[in-house]
């Protein structure tokens, strides 16, 4: 198990620049000309992409400046070109303002705590014996492999009111944590907490194992404390998996939507909890403003382009090559 | 290794860390054993209000009204399909990819590079609008195309970086021993890397099956009149009422659609394991 994981994330930690440095890579002998081969092989993939990703994002952009409602999309009307209209009636919607606030706030919760968590059971998992660290990770995997849609109804059903043993154990009574505000949002946390700690612990546990150990003996014998240890030896020389599971972890917790969908119902009370992936696609497919719905998908997009810039200035300081 | 060095720590100390591990695990497993459980409760015992974490009379009550749903077994080899063939479509793909951009110089290699990083970034349910128009306007919805397809440009950026560290690490060297020895470049790309980069590619698969089979998204949106053409989360959301959600029938038709993931990680794993057993020896 413990072997298979540390394999499984092995291109991830090299890839990334991890912690066993490589013999920098040779340069293409002249004996093998690439010529048009290269291209030949990454055909596919860019006909799939491009076709698939980069057309549809064109697109998205496109619609955002049109009037696109349901009268166009039966063909009943023409398409307007609106110019900025739509961002206009977007960022003068306060409800937009609020949805981004949430998002921001819940995805930046989400990834604490998630690192928090990961991090912390992944030292753990260097203090134990083998039967204690199989156990959890196996619990971990098996978190890990629960759909989004399953892992949402099951923590509903534990949080139930009626139903549900949480509430019996804490003796909350018929506490109902999906009518407010806050405490849905901590329930929806929870789960994805629950569902996305994994991948954070098995990485950052991969990479731990991957240090000499020479150099947390030495930390050891010189009396550092356990979260010592942490923070001036292992956290720095993990640093390049460290942002490797930061970025994704913005990237997935930004990007939330089974969970808030399922779980809140479609947005909770009054649209209480949405996030901005639900809201657009509420706004969209519900009341069929698809203009407005792309408007916010393509503010997602631009948030998520700047956290992938500041990921890419962050690998390439490190002097690593793509 | 480092663990057992490790493991020199002051007795009492390392007893509190296993006890909180096994704490831990127990609560991290916690909820699948509860959706478990609540699949096997009879239906009286789900409803009560005493939420007693153990059921001493086990029915499958609520597994037949999940099989017994009309199309259940449609939506569940319509989800076999789909994430069927997207994960052999991906790996297949990103091989292709991945070999070229790591075992080739070329102009536009880091351009390409930075563009596969950036699609991981694409928030997928933003792009549901574009894609319906699109499946729309080639007459794809209500078919298993409409699911495969997208499904496919998804999960190929994450697999093609994903796949890039294990082409890396096969060495050159082989593959100038392999020219030298007279093999074309088909012959060692099917022949010879590609054996050896299978136990990554199998990695990859998991997360493109993982996010496959768990869309409901894509599910919900593009097959809108045709049930015959659902896959299984639709036969999950059967079960919730507005009235009073049947939570035996969710909790089975959960149970029925985790297993096959669970499944499918053991299997993969094992895999993982024999495959770099065997990988390359220089």
């Amino acid at each position: 198990m413990t072997a298979n994981t540390t394999v499984y994330k092995a291109p991830e930690t090299s890839g990334a620049g991890g912690a066993p440095a490589r013999p920098p890579r040779r340069r293409a002998s002249p004996a093998r000309r690439s010529g048009w081969t290269p291209w030949l092989y990454l055909l596919p993939a860019l006909v799939t992409l491009g076709g698939l990703l980069v057309y549809p994002i064109y697109q998205l952009g496109l619609i955002s400046f049109l009037e696109y409602t349901q009268a166009q999309v039966s063909g009943g009307e023409p398409t307007t070109f609106q110019g900025l209209g739509n961002y206009a009636t977007l960022f003068g919607d306060s409800q937009f303002w609020q949805v981004l606030l949430a998002t921001v706030v819940f995805a930046a919760a989400c990834v604490v705590a998630t690192l928090f968590v990961g991090c912390a059971l992944a030292v753990l998992l260097t203090r134990v014996r083998a039967l204690p660290r199989l156990a959890l990770m196996m619990a971990a995997l098996g978190a890990w492999a629960t759909p989004a849609i399953t892992g949402s109804t099951v923590w509903v059903f534990l949080f139930d009111p009626d139903f549900g043993p949480v509430n019996k154990v804490l003796g909350l009574g018929d506490f109902s944590w999906t009518y407010g505000r806050y405490s849905a949002f901590a329930l929806v946390l929870l789960e994805v907490l629950w569902c996305s700690f994994p991948f954070v612990m098995v990485t950052v546990y991969a990479g731990i194992r991957a240090i000499p150990t020479e150099v947390l003996e030495a930390a050891s014998l010189d009396g550092a404390s356990q979260w010592r240890i942490w923070r001036s030896v292992m956290a720095p020389m993990l640093r390049p998996i460290l942002i490797v599971v930061t970025i994704q972890s913005i990237i997935w917790d930004f990007k939330v939507f089974t969970q808030i969908y399922v779980m809140t119902n479609g947005g909770g009370i009054a649209g209480q909890n949405l996030v901005l992936n639900v809201y657009a696609y509420q706004k969209a497919f519900a009341s069929s403003q698809y203009s407005l719905g792309s408007a916010i998908g393509v503010v997602m997009l631009v948030i998520l382009l700047a956290v992938t810039l500041v990921y890419l200035r962050l690998v390439r300081r490190q002097g690593e090559e793509l | 290794m480092s663990t057992r060095t490790l493991l020199r720590v002051r007795r009492p100390g390392r007893l509190a860390a296993e006890a909180a591990a096994l704490v831990i695990a127990v609560a991290v497993a916690f909820p699948l054993y509860w959706m478990v459980l609540s699949a096997f409760k009879p239906a009286g015992e789900i409803q009560s209000t005493e939420a007693r974490p153990w059921t001493l009379a086990p029915s499958l009550d609520s597994f037949r009204r999940v099989f017994e749903q009309q199309d259940f077994g449609r939506y569940f080899l319509n989800s076999l399909v789909v994430a069927g063939t997207v994960v052999i479509a991906s790996a297949l793909i990103a091989f292709l990819a991945a070999t070229a951009v790591t075992r080739f110089r070329f102009r536009f290699r880091t351009t390409l590079l930075i563009m596969f990083l950036v699609a991981q970034m694409v928030p997928v349910e933003a792009l549901t609008i574009p894609l319906f128009f699109l499946m729309r306007d080639f007459g794809q919805l209500n078919t298993l195309g409409s699911l495969i397809l997208p499904h496919l440009a998804f999960s190929l950026p994450f697999a093609i970086w994903m796949l890039r560290g294990f082409v890396k690490a096969v060495p050159e060297a082989l593959e100038e021993a392999a020219y030298i020895d007279g093999a074309s470049r088909t012959r060692f790309l099917w022949q010879i890397l590609f054996p050896l980069v299978f136990p990554g590619l199998v990695a990859t698969s998991v997360f493109s099956f993982i996010s496959t089979w768990n869309d409901f998204l894509f599910a919900k949106s593009f097959i809108i009149s045709d049930t015959s053409q659902s896959t299984l989360p639709m036969a999950l959301l059967v079960f919730f009422k507005p009235d009073e959600n049947d939570w035996g029938g969710i909790m089975a038709a959960s149970t029925v659609m985790t297993v096959p993931v669970l499944v499918f990680f053991v299997l993969v794993q094992r895999r993982l394991v024999s495959g770099l057993g065997g990988a390359v020896k220089d």
